[in-house]
C-alpha cells in the first residue's frame, strides 16, 4: 500500500510543487523547517499516519556562528585522565598538526586536525604555556571553540633530556637493524617521537 | 577501487591509529623526570581477564595484570 504512496503524492501535488521539490533536492540551501508541501500532500493521502521523520529532525541544532568574529578563542584541552583546560578563553593556540605547526585564532575555519608529537602552546596576553603533546586531535569549530584531545601532554620542564638522548640513540639503532615492516614502523615512531622531544627541549 | 590517499607509514605496516597513539604516549612517559614518571607509569597499568567461549561454556581465562598481588 505504501509503495503507491509516492506515486499518489506526486499525482496529487501539482506539477509546479513537484518541480520545486526536485529543484530543492539539488539546491545547496535545504530548508531547516519541515517541508510543508510534502506534509500537506502526505496528509491528503494518509491522514491517519504521521509524516515520516528525516534524520535532520533528530539532530540538535548546531551552535550558532556569531555574525562577528569573537575576540577570544575558547579552548578545551582534555587528556584521558584529566581536563587540562576547560572553557579557557585565550588569544591563540599553536597546535602541532601533521601538516605543520598551525596557529589558531578566533574565527578560524572549522577544521579537524590530526596532531603529531610536538609542542602545543597556549597564548594568553603575554603568557605562553607550552605542553609537549604525544599525539591526538584538534577540532576547531565555527563558533571559535577549540577542542584539543591528546593521550599524553606534559609541560616541557618535566621531560628528562638525558632519557630523550638515550631513547633517540636506541631507536635510531633499532631502525637500522629492523627486519619486519612492523619493527621498522615501531622504530620509526620511536625516532620521530624522540626527535620531536629533542627539538622541543632545545628549540 | 585503488586507494589514492597516501597512507602514513604505520598504517602501511599494518598498525592501527590507536596502537600508534599508545606507543607515542608510552615513549613520552618513559622520558619524564622522576616524580612525574611514577605517576605516569601507573596510568599504563592494565588488569583484565579474557576467556574464550566454546560450546556455551567459558574455557580457562587468561589473566593479564600489572597490579601485584591480585
Amino acid at each position: 500500500m505504501l509503495r503507491q504512496a509516492s506515486r499518489l503524492i506526486s499525482r496529487s501535488a501539482t506539477a509546479a510543487s513537484s518541480k520545486s521539490v526536485t529543484a530543492r533536492a539539488f539546491s545547496t540551501e535545504l530548508p531547516s523547517t519541515i517541508d510543508s508541501t510534502f506534509v500537506e500532500s502526505w496528509k491528503k493521502v494518509a491522514p491517519n499516519m504521521d509524516p515520516p521523520q528525516t534524520p535532520s529532525s533528530f539532530m540538535k541544532p548546531r551552535p550558532s556562528t556569531a555574525s562577528s568574529i569573537p575576540t577570544k578563542l575558547t579552548v578545551n584541552f582534555v587528556l584521558p585522565y584529566a581536563s587540562e583546560l576547560s572553557g579557557k578563553e585565550v588569544d591563540m593556540v599553536i597546535i602541532p598538526a601533521t601538516t605543520g605547526q598551525m596557529g589558531v585564532l578566533p574565527g578560524h575555519v572549522p577544521t579537524i586536525a590530526e596532531l603529531k608529537p610536538g609542542i602545543m602552546s597556549v597564548h594568553e596576553g603575554t603568557d605562553i604555556k607550552k605542553y609537549f603533546v604525544s599525539s591526538g586531535f584538534a577540532f576547531l569549530h565555527a563558533n571559535s571553540v577549540a577542542d584539543i584531545i591528546a593521550v599524553e601532554a606534559v609541560p616541557l620542564e618535566n621531560i628528562d633530556a638525558s632519557q630523550v638522548q638515550k631513547g633517540l640513540a636506541e631507536f635510531t639503532q633499532k631502525l637500522a637493524s629492523a627486519s619486519t615492516d612492523l619493527e621498522k614502523a615501531e622504530a620509526q615512531i620511536g625516532v620521530e617521537v624522540h626527535s620531536a622531544m629533542n627539538a622541543a627541549l632545545s628549540g | 577501487m585503488a586507494s589514492s590517499a597516501a597512507v602514513p607509514f604505520w598504517r602501511a605496516a599494518g598498525m592501527t591509529y590507536i596502537t600508534y597513539s599508545n606507543i607515542c604516549a608510552n615513549l613520552v612517559r618513559n622520558c619524564l623526570k622522576e616524580p612525574f614518571k611514577e605517576e605516569a607509569l601507573s596510568r599504563e597499568k592494565v588488569h583484565f581477564s579474557i576467556s574464550k567461549w566454546a560450546d556455551g561454556k567459558p574455557e580457562k581465562p587468561i589473566l593479564r595484570s600489572d597490579t601485584p598481588g591480585v
